[in-house]
């Protein structure tokens, strides 16, 4: 900035001091403004989550007659509570929970950008009322969490809600006395999808090796021969590597644990598509609106169909909303706990997540190393979705 | 005129400094339903040390869920209330004592004479190398199957006395599209666990299991995880979705025919349900349990280091009482567990059930905190959970083992 303005400045009779004078002025206003929020972020939320870092490397929790002692006594482990979380015995369920994250995840922000996008496109055509219906479909984004899990509870009970009245409607129209439906939305633990934990190495590899592959591919476009080789040949021991030892890896997991997707969240995934397509549905409607009409009258003039204007001119021009709802979506599905433990309780562990487990084994459990360790995984697993996007939001800003 | 109003600010302040100086904070689960026991010994304290402040600190939620998550932040930021509710036993001993946070109240008790009012089995559990370390102000007991008599004459069953005659009723019942035994969400099926522990095991191995005297992976002990399975087999297919209430109004609709759970429902049947004990719905000790009594009591204790410890210990000869135990568990529809309590003021179930206590062998829960550890209670969920997934006991025995060792267990 200083820079920039020197030109101009360097015309006044006294440079120096006219240009320095005012400039510190506003660097140390900057600078005052700035220095409290600085200490206080730097404090509370970088300093806490070092203090959770290393935490999570002690033994806090272990030694009953230390938990809660006035001044815990801890001891340095280094990263056992890492190890135990991904391969321990007992920590079966930690694994389970991060499976079940990823398939909420998948399904959750799939539901709610179809979803949004079908009211989104729906409204867009003008019907009658539409801010009525607006404000309708954007209104379950108003209640919380645990509102919506509690109404969400009622309605997918086995005895309650949508079952029982299936049930009522049918036996009015045929006059019978049955039970049709039954659906164990909640409380079903049949799973679907499953694969064995002691696979994972397999599949890390071939994910790893995938890419590179992909690298060397472009390498190859770009005509950099050496790049393609190596890439080529560590994606293939890779590959190797995880078919020869990375399957039913029995060195690393004493027993065979099978994690898959459980149908009881299918009722979750329900409940929070339900809250969170009006909030996409907003998104995309701005994101539509936004599109310049004359973009659409000359697709109409070159004798595009309504439906080919949005394949081919709208969809594309969303992408970066989708960019931007995945983001959030994700890191919200990230950070569950509510509605999961409005709808099916704390301790089902089909229906669990781990930031659920985080504040049962920490707060329930006093293994707070643990439970340390736990919210650090979780950090990271925010981080992977956060900081890519800000990176490439920032690049453009830049530019 | 002056002086007379200087009098009177100098005794207002004088007043409003020493009720400032006698507080008493009393941190507790009970709302709800519960809240007018707890307001019965407050007025009982009241009118017996007027000048003291009592602050009723209650965090809802059942069984204490969510006020231990609370009373824990408050102990480890500095802050521990003058007196907080606990349940008797390993919960207690197992956590705060064995971080050296409670005082013992040795001198109190025999101050009291109340070594002689609670019965031997109770002593144990709130004591640690003989000294106790809180005063327990009622006792529910666990192990109790509740059923609907006129249902069971329609049926042609008795309640049955073992869980193998309970196998072959199972069969009867489920030939009929009955449901034999209606169990409710998660901690209600570790609950039904601890009566078929003590139905399989008896009294003095289950003890064992406490103490470590018997591994969980024994033989004996896998033979619980089996027999669970069969008890299991006889339960409802939605459990994980209801309510304990709702687990007992399917038996009280003659839908299912038993249900194991502690006595507060008594107080649920009768109370809001209206319905006459022996009559309306029947009780008898879960199968294999006659003479044994899984008991679970909530107790206060001193913490180490409150301000108002004079308070406190007021407040503790209080619930230890006689008085103080009368005024409060007829409304809480729990037993005193002192031996001399005043029967008369008690309902018909709790009458039975305070004869068990007096007679029977006394034994801890383990779901409401008596036999084990925060550490081990809390991951025996885990345990259940590879059980229901596996169906494996001999998995669900060696994980139980893992957690006891991990939970250092009956230390």
């Amino acid at each position: 900035m200083a820079n920039a303005k020197q030109p101009i400045l360097k015309n006044t009779p006294s440079p120096k001091t006219a240009s320095k004078k005012p400039m510190d002025f506003d660097r140390l206003y900057a600078a005052l403004l700035l220095i409290p929020s600085i200490i206080l972020v730097g404090i509370f939320v970088y300093g806490f989550i070092g203090q959770t870092m290393y935490t999570s490397l002690t033994n806090w929790g272990q030694d009953p007659a230390q938990t809660l002692a006035l001044n815990p006594q801890l001891k340095y482990i280094g990263f056992q509570n890492y190890g135990d979380l991904f391969t321990g015995l007992l920590d079966s369920r930690f694994r389970q929970d991060l499976v079940s994250t990823l398939f909420f995840t998948v399904f959750f922000i799939a539901g709610s950008l179809g979803m949004g996008l079908i009211l989104a496109v729906m409204l867009d055509q003008n019907p009658k009322g539409e801010s009525f219906f607006r404000t309708l479909f954007l209104f379950p984004m108003s209640l919380s969490f645990i509102v919506t899990g509690t109404i969400w509870r009622w309605l997918l009970q086995p005895g309650g809600g949508f079952n029982q009245l299936g049930n009522s409607a049918l036996n009015t129209l045929f006059g019978t006395d049955k039970q049709y439906f039954g659906f164990q939305w909640l409380n079903t633990r049949q799973q679907v999808w499953q694969f064995n934990w002691q696979d994972v190495p397999f599949y890390t590899a071939l994910v790893v090796g995938l890419v590179f592959f992909y690298l060397a591919y472009q390498a190859w476009q770009n005509r950099n021969t050496n790049r393609m080789i190596v890439a080529a040949i560590s994606g293939l021991v890779l590959l190797v590597w995880g078919i020869i030892w990375g399957r039913n890896a029995e060195w690393l997991y004493p027993i065979p644990e099978d994690h898959g997707f459980n149908l009881a969240f299918i009722g979750i995934i329900i409940a929070a598509v339900w809250q969170m397509a009006g909030y996409t549905m907003a998104l995309y409607l701005a994101g539509i609106r936004g599109i310049p009409e004359d973009l659409r009258e000359a697709a109409r003039v070159d004798g595009c169909t309504e439906i080919q204007i949005y394949q081919k001119i709208i969809l594309p021009l969303l992408t970066p909303i989708t960019l931007s709802a995945v983001i959030i979506l994700g890191h919200i599905s990230l950070k569950i706990f509510d509605l999961v433990f409005a709808m099916a309780g704390a301790d089902n562990a089909t229906t669990d997540v781990p930031a659920l487990l985080m504040y049962l084994t920490s707060f329930r459990s006093n293994q707070f190393a643990k439970g340390a360790a736990i919210s650090m995984v979780l950090l990271v697993l925010v981080a992977a979705v956060i900081v890519p996007y800000l990176y490439t939001s920032l690049r453009k800003e830049r530019r | 005129m002056k002086k007379v109003l200087a009098a009177v600010t100098v005794s207002l302040l004088a007043a409003s400094a020493a009720a400032q100086s006698k507080q008493l904070e009393i941190f507790s689960w009970w709302a709800g339903d519960e809240g007018p026991a707890l307001e019965a010994l407050v007025k009982l304290y009241k009118a017996k040390y007027p000048a003291v402040d009592v602050q009723n600190a209650t965090v809802t939620g059942g069984s204490g869920v969510n006020a231990r998550a609370v009373l824990k932040t408050r102990m480890l930021g500095g802050d521990p209330p003058d007196s907080f509710q606990v349940h008797a036993g390993q919960e207690l001993t197992g956590t705060w004592v064995a971080a050296g946070r409670m005082d013992d109240l040795s001198a109190l008790y025999k101050e009291q004479g109340w070594n002689k009012v609670f019965p031997k089995g109770l002593l144990d559990l709130i004591s640690t190398n003989g000294k106790p370390w809180v005063v327990p102000v009622n006792v529910h007991r666990s192990n109790v199957m509740w059923y609907n008599p006129a249902k069971l004459r329609e049926w042609g069953i008795t309640p049955p006395k073992t869980w193998d005659q309970f196998f072959a009723t199972c069969k009867t019942l489920q030939a009929k599209g009955i449901t034999p035994l209606e169990v409710g969400e998660n901690w209600t099926q570790q609950h039904l666990w601890e009566s078929v522990a003590l139905g399989t095991l008896g009294p003095a191995d289950y003890l064992n299991l406490w103490n470590r005297k018997l591994k969980f992976n024994s033989p004996k002990a896998i033979k619980v995880w089996e027999n669970f399975g069969k008890v299991l087999a006889c339960t409802n297919t939605d459990a994980s979705g209801l309510s304990w209430q709702q687990a007992i109004d399917k038996v009280v609709s003659g839908e299912a025919a038993f249900n194991i759970m502690g006595d507060w429902a008594a107080g649920y049947l009768s109370t809001t349900l209206k319905l006459e004990a022996g009559t309306g719905f029947g009780y008898v000790a879960s199968p294999g349990t006659n003479g044994t009594f899984i008991m679970l009591a909530d107790a206060f204790g001193l913490p180490k280091g409150v301000k108002n410890k004079t308070e406190v210990t007021n407040w503790l000869r209080l619930l230890g009482s006689k008085a103080g135990q009368d005024a409060f568990n007829p409304l809480k529809g729990s037993i005193s567990p002192r031996n001399d309590s005043d029967l008369s003021k008690y309902s018909k179930y709790s009458q039975s059930a305070a004869r068990d206590f007096r007679t029977n062998k006394i034994v801890g829960s383990l779901v409401h905190g008596a036999a084990a550890n925060e550490t081990f209670m809390s991951n025996f969920a885990t345990v259940m959970e590879i059980y229901l997934s596996t169906k494996s006991a001999t998995k669900a025995a060696n994980a139980a083992e893992a957690i006891a060792t991990q939970s250092n267990l009956g230390k």
